[in-house]
């Protein structure tokens, strides 16, 4: 006999959908049912709510550079595990696995390419390779890359989808932040334009440094930024956060964002922004 | 004020306090102890060196937030003269857990800024323990500016558990505060000596910690997380912070190993705690020396060297 029996039999068990592999994807916020190429046709952005699908650094280049013009560079430099860490399992492993898992040896992609025929230089995070972490390679690629940028006085896009820095490279990961900081403020001072753009999520060490320097600021609908995680201001604090906290939304009423723009017009307004310059 | 006693100092602080015992017998008394005072100073020494160094990570941490150690407060008294305090940050309001004001170091004008974290009960709360809000950040940008305006060099202490977590902090913009700061002070046009002189946590350290010159009293540490937090995110357990103090090598050891910190200050025997006058004196004796070479470098040549000096931090495979 069962324990627990259900009082009101109008009420209907939402039967738990098996989707077959790659063919149709359920909504992560309104559960619609998306045909995947569908999806694929509208830049995983659910037709239904608006919600945007985390996407791969190689959809997003795909998304706003023209075909055939993405040059990508240093795509060879890997992480090294140069304390030797080890938690519950050992960083060199970590890396490993990621680098298999993704097929990228790092967690951004850093390259030249037109965005409606206007050369820029364009830097991408993936999220899939260990959360998008910022240690010595992310920082070392984003330098370069302004480098780059001043060299050959292109703009610069960065695209960010991260955690915040790695921890498992100490204090290396931190004075990435002042690194890549140092780097923007020669961009800034050679007169070229940084947008940088805010994915889901884009957190710690991130926002604290390159993420928040743009000179213009744009982030995808209902992104999550900020600088502290939700479950360490709610310790400190010792009550539930309010909706939509370190939200896009959030973000823009309270002033540090110029824009949301959802990626379907992504393209377009980042190049008449660009045509200001 | 009740010492406070670390684990591992206890053996030490036992054989002073006998040696204390006796030196006030044979005052006191007739009986005659000297020798054997000697005999138990130079046991105390040995007993410290020993102790001392064979420090683990995690106790150096606890060294670092010992609740005695100076605080930028106990060394601004000690090493600067005519100090006046700077407030607010002109825009939201004034932080009181980061200090900025000018003063006068060996007679030259400067400008000093640091975390301070408070010590009695009452302190550490008007304090927040040490962990600014952006305010306190933008506070601290706002008198570098006005360092930069008058050509003063700029002396940072950094001593935080971290920029504070809270609704406030993220509305008003903790991570914009920080991260402005760092590409402000990456191209600031005076020298810039930025020194570790108890917790260094993560940005909310770096956030006033860019810098020329990166020095680290020795019983500091200095990473992206602190061992605490760092063991609650790969462990999920706190109480494992012990582990990752050794596994991210939080030590000033560590930082100066990985090419961050130019140098180490040594600490007075036993810790900064147990002597804040020569703890402070060591620490000027640093500055001074590295001010005096940062003094003839021109603008440019300071922001072109701390540009490529962070440039080059940071470890990879080609």
């Amino acid at each position: 006999m069962a324990w627990f029996k259900r009082q009101i039999p109008s009420l209907k068990t939402q039967e738990k959908k098996e989707l077959p592999d790659g063919l149709w994807i359920k909504c992560e916020k309104c559960g619609e049912i998306i045909y995947k190429k569908e999806l694929d046709k509208n830049l995983y952005v659910c037709m239904k709510c608006d919600f945007h699908f985390r996407i791969r650094a190689q959809q997003y280049i795909n998304i706003l550079i023209d075909e055939d013009t993405f040059e990508e560079f240093n795509q060879n430099i890997q992480s090294e595990d140069s304390l030797k860490f080890k938690s519950t399992r050992r960083y060199s492993d970590q890396i490993k696995d990621a680098m298999k898992k993704t097929g990228t040896n790092s967690a951004i992609r850093t390259g030249f390419g037109n965005l409606n025929g206007q050369r820029l230089v364009m830097c991408v995070m993936d999220f899939a390779f260990i959360g998008g972490s910022m240690g010595s390679v992310v920082g070392e690629k984003i330098a370069r890359a302004t480098r780059h940028a001043i060299e050959q006085k292109l703009p610069l896009i960065i695209i960010s989808a991260s955690g915040g820095a790695r921890m498992q490279e100490g204090a290396l990961s931190l004075m990435q932040m002042a690194k890549t900081s140092a780097y923007l403020a020669k961009l800034s001072e050679a007169g070229l334009p940084f947008i940088s753009i805010c994915t889901f999520p884009t957190t710690g060490g991130v926002s604290a440094s390159y993420a928040m320097l743009g000179d213009i600021i744009i982030a995808e609908p209902g992104a999550l930024i900020g600088f502290a995680g939700e479950r360490v201001i709610k310790q400190t604090i010792g009550q539930d956060l309010p909706e939509g906290f370190q939200r896009s939304e959030f973000l823009l009423e309270h002033g540090f964002l110029d824009a949301i723009v959802s990626r379907l017009e992504m393209k377009e307004k980042l190049s008449k922004m660009l045509e200001f310059f | 004020m009740e010492t406070f006693v670390l684990d591992f100092e206890r053996p030490i602080v036992e054989l002073e306090r006998k040696i204390q015992e006796m030196k006030d017998l044979s005052i006191n008394g007739d009986m005659e102890l000297s020798d054997e005072i000697s005999r138990l100073k130079e046991k105390a020494r040995k007993l410290r060196v020993d102790i001392y160094s064979k420090l683990t990570r995690w106790e150096r941490v606890q060294l670092a937030k010992h609740p005695q150690r100076p605080h930028t407060l106990d060394y601004i008294k000690r090493i600067i003269t005519d100090f006046i305090e700077l407030h607010g940050d002109r825009a939201f309001g004034d932080d009181p857990a980061i200090v900025a004001g000018i003063g006068k170091l060996d007679g030259q004008p400067i400008t000093i800024i640091g975390h301070q974290k408070g010590r009695t009960t009452k302190e550490k709360l008007y304090r927040n323990f040490g962990m600014p809000h952006p305010e306190g950040y933008r506070k601290a940008m706002r008198i570098m500016r006005l360092a930069a305006k008058f050509h003063r060099p700029v002396i940072c202490l950094l001593d935080t558990p971290g920029a504070y977590p809270g609704l406030g902090a993220e509305e008003r913009g903790q991570a914009e505060a920080i991260a402005r700061n760092l590409l402000e002070m990456s191209i600031l046009p005076v020298p810039i000596i930025t020194i570790v002189i108890g917790e260094g946590a993560s940005g909310g350290a770096l956030g006033i910690g860019v810098g020329d010159r990166i020095l680290a009293m020795e019983n500091t540490w200095y990473s992206v997380i602190s061992p605490e937090g760092c063991a609650a995110i790969l462990w999920k357990d706190s109480a494992k912070a012990e582990q990752a103090a050794e596994a991210m090598r939080v030590s000033s050891r560590d930082l100066l190993e990985m090419g961050i910190a130019d140098r180490i200050i040594e600490e007075p025997p036993g810790g900064a705690h147990r002597n804040h006058d020569e703890a402070a004196n060591l620490l000027k004796q640093s500055i001074v020396s590295e001010l005096a070479i940062l003094n003839e470098k021109s603008p440019d040549t300071l922001v072109a060297e701390r540009i490529e000096k962070y440039g080059k931090i940071g470890v990879w495979i080609e």
